[in-house]
């Protein structure tokens, strides 16, 4: 009777307790990321500070952000979503947007303004592409080389990478149309504001392949980021396209003999964005982690551990050192003058309508 | 006593009931008793193979996408002759126009526009541009909407974007099968893709002929390991059997990248043959990245699975036998030949079936060390399943793979026999 009466009085108590959280906000937040060094980064510059503030929440990772669109395609299908919080790439985030797979935001009022009173979509600015999206870093696709073997003539132009001669030795280059064919066309002399109107037809899409078709054979085909530097440091290859930031790691933190070749870097985005229809109580911790997490401070401490660029303006002169090796963060971030004088803008838009058709293309290209 | 030597009567059990309905009611409750007993795994088979497998085949031809998202205007496209050039007249813009106001609330334009995005490329930035404007659409009194359409997006104003609505808008469709065979649906019927854009045939031939080179090195490879396990002494075999299982604890990625390390260029192998002279510095071997690399790895990995059937039928020939065949005056290649093998062929079947299967759904192998010659239709699977996001085509392409194994299986029932299959 005794013990009855315990089990009741304690079911009680759960049953206030869980109605107590539910008028408030959930305890419990599953966040996806990448993994590695980009995960890490964020654990340490906004994660577990936040934990800090409140450490009745606990956070689940999920290493799923390269398949986040298909599985969060497949959650809502299921009607089982359970995901509070997603990092994607830009054009996930859009595609997610536009099949109402994530929450579209009023970026001003959910968002912290700047210090000095700016409002988020200000100084976020262009770089919102999307309702659902906040971004967190700008991140470049761009080339690394191996320093001792491209002789005394340092690759200065994104065209070193199709001339064998100069810089004989193989190349890595990921395993998709995307960004290949642009730098393709732009060495085969089209100008970079006509890349896209060239890449739309027939004869552009040959025309680029036909250049790609100059290094094939020399050509190691990377799927992912990490592949680029380990090939790099063996000496596999004499250059080869990765994240910016995985070079970063690469030279300052294990000290390989690898140069940055920023000329044409390819500039995305990354960030976060909500899935639609959480409930209530997790979608407000998730908005409350959501402002914490990208307000100016925080944007500028993740700088101290990863070299990608802070999405919010305001942000950029808080880019100190380097958390550990105390170097000076901002001359290693993609959008410093420095390394930005030549960028190649990539169109998303452009890309949505013919990625299908392209990759078709370029699979059967590789396989002849 | 007559009763008894009667025989044309029922013969009844001890509670007067016929005998036969007696038995066949115990008979029948123990059936039932051991569909019971069965019956979680047989839910747990449907459940999580069947259904998943029955979803995918469904997939690969469900399309009711376009005729609910879209639904009056595909009713207005039925009367209109697509080869005759022109434009749709009016009520048909109209329609469109309100399926885009309906679709865009429910957030389901861009999703019907990435569908047809995958027979006509562009057509998901029409939906796209148009869907959010269509949300202000006054129907009653707007228009009219063939001007208010192609303003908003010169795609509306290209016969062959409406072609594609009025080909694609039936509930079913052979689209994705046509495309996962290199085919497409032309302006008469179904025609071959042009050459630059023919990819899975090739790779579907690739995937099996790769699978067999594997599948016979491994049962070359194999077949001496199972023997010593089967004749060594126990405390030998044991070791030995630990040395088999130790690679089926470690991690595929780890194994898979341990070959790389051996096998690129700067790698191990490459280095010591460099140093013992055998080849060139600036010749090195190039055996990662290709066809060659695949089938290294992957022959190493799927190994265990080839030396345990084996290992196990082995285990069952007597000794006797090859003592006896030796004692009639066999040598010892014939008592090998006609008297030993010919009973490890049961092993050898199920090894070959388990790795062969395995092998042709294998894609992360495959795309670390295979380049671009050494991968296989999987990846392209896992391709259209994760980045594409073309499910029909993804399933299309594994109903493919799944009628092909059936054919298999059928093919090596009628020459080997499947009852010749022995795990044990």
């Amino acid at each position: 009777m005794k013990l009855v009466k315990t089990l009741l009085a304690s079911s009680a108590l759960t049953v206030t307790a869980s109605a107590v959280s539910a008028q408030d906000m959930a305890n419990e937040m599953t966040l996806v990321s990448w993994g590695g060094a980009y995960q890490a980064s964020q654990v340490k510059a906004y994660v577990e500070p936040y934990l800090e503030m409140h450490p009745e929440v606990s956070v689940t990772w999920d290493e799923s952000s390269a398949e986040a669109v298909a599985k969060l395609r497949a959650m809502n299908e299921a009607g089982n979503v359970t995901w509070d919080l997603v990092d994607a790439v830009a054009s996930d985030s859009m595609r997610l947007c536009d099949e109402g797979l994530a929450e579209e935001l009023n970026h001003d009022e959910d968002l912290a303004a700047a210090p000095d009173g700016t409002s988020a979509s200000e100084d976020f600015g262009d770089l919102l592409v999307s309702d659902c999206f906040v971004p967190q870093i700008v991140y470049s696709t761009t080339f690394g080389y191996r320093t001792d073997m491209v002789g005394d003539t340092p690759p200065s132009s994104v065209c070193d990478v199709f001339d064998l001669e100069k810089y004989p030795g193989k190349r890595a280059l990921q395993k998709r149309p995307i960004d290949n064919m642009e730098w393709a066309l732009y060495c085969d002399g089209v100008a970079k504001d006509e890349i896209y109107d060239v890449l739309g037809t027939d004869e552009g899409v040959a025309r680029g392949l036909a250049k790609l078709d100059t290094i094939k054979d020399q050509v190691v085909w990377w799927t992912a980021g990490a592949e680029t530097p380990q090939l790099l440091a063996d000496g596999e290859v004499v250059m080869g396209s990765t994240f910016n930031g995985r070079l970063f790691s690469a030279i300052a933190e294990q000290n390989q003999p690898i140069g940055m070749l920023w000329d044409m870097q390819s500039f995305d985005l990354d960030g976060w964005v909500v899935p639609a229809g959480l409930p209530e109580d997790r979608k407000a911790r998730v908005m409350d982690f959501l402002k914490f997490a990208t307000d100016t401070q925080r944007l500028a401490d993740q700088a101290a551990y990863i070299s990608y660029g802070p999405a919010r303006k305001s942000s950029a002169p808080l880019v100190g050192k380097h958390a550990e090796l105390g170097i000076d963060m901002a001359p290693h971030m993609p959008t410093d003058p420095a390394n930005s004088g030549n960028v190649h803008v990539y169109d998303y838009e452009w890309w949505a309508d013919n990625r299908d058709d392209l990759n078709a293309k370029f699979e059967a290209w590789l396989a002849k | 006593m007559s009763d008894m030597t009667d025989t044309s009567g029922p013969v009844l059990a001890a509670d007067g009931t016929p005998l036969k309905r007696s038995l066949a009611k115990a008979l029948r409750r123990q059936k039932l008793r051991a569909l019971m007993l069965i019956a979680p795994l047989l839910l747990f088979i449907l459940v999580s193979f069947i259904l998943p497998i029955g979803d995918m085949l469904y997939r690969s031809v469900e399309n009711k996408i376009v005729v609910n998202t879209l639904p009056r205007s595909v009713e207005a496209l039925s009367g209109w002759d697509a080869d005759s050039g022109e434009l749709p007249d009016e009520a048909v813009f109209a329609a469109m126009a309100a399926d885009l106001q309906e679709a865009y609330e429910a957030r389901a334009h861009t999703r019907v526009g990435s569908r047809l995005n995958y027979e006509y490329p562009g057509i998901s930035s029409v939906f796209r541009k148009s869907g959010r404007s269509a949300g202000r659409f006054d129907l009653e009194s707007g228009g009219p909407w063939k001007e208010v359409l192609i303003d908003l997006d010169d795609g509306w104003a290209d016969p062959g974007v409406w072609r594609t609505i009025q080909t694609y808008s039936p509930p079913v469709t052979s689209g994705y099968f046509l495309n996962a065979v290199d085919m497409r649906v032309g302006s008469d019927g179904a025609e071959m893709r042009p050459e630059a854009e023919r990819i899975y045939m090739n790779l579907l031939v690739r995937t099996l002929w790769m699978s067999l080179l594997i599948t016979f090195s491994c049962i070359v490879l194999a077949y001496p390991v199972a023997w010593l396990l089967a004749n060594l002494p126990t405390r030998q075999a044991n070791l030995l059997m630990i040395l088999v299982l130790l690679p089926f604890w470690t991690s595929l990625l780890v194994r898979t990248s341990a070959w790389k390390i051996l096998l690129q260029q700067q790698g191990v192998i490459n280095d010591i043959l460099v140093w013992i002279g055998l080849v060139d510095d600036n010749a090195r071997l190039i055996i990662i990245n290709n066809q060659f690399g695949t089938i290294v790895a992957m022959t190493h990995i799927l190994l265990p699975f080839m030396i345990l059937p084996m290992y196990s039928v082995m285990q069952t020939i007597p000794p006797s036998y090859l003592r006896a065949a030796k004692s009639l005056g066999a040598t010892d290649w014939t008592a090998f030949w006609r008297v030993y093998f010919p009973q490890t062929i049961p092993g050898i079947g199920a090894g070959s079936i388990l790795v062969f299967i395995l092998a042709i759904g294998y894609y992360i192998t495959p795309a670390l060390v295979g380049g671009t010659k050494g991968t296989f239709i999987s990846n392209q699977i896992a391709f259209h399943i994760s980045t594409s996001l073309n499910w029909g085509l993804a399933s299309a392409l594994g109903a493919i793979l799944l009628a092909v194994v059936l054919v298999l299986y059928w093919a090596y029932d009628k020459i080997v026999g499947i009852d010749n299959v022995k795990l044990g």
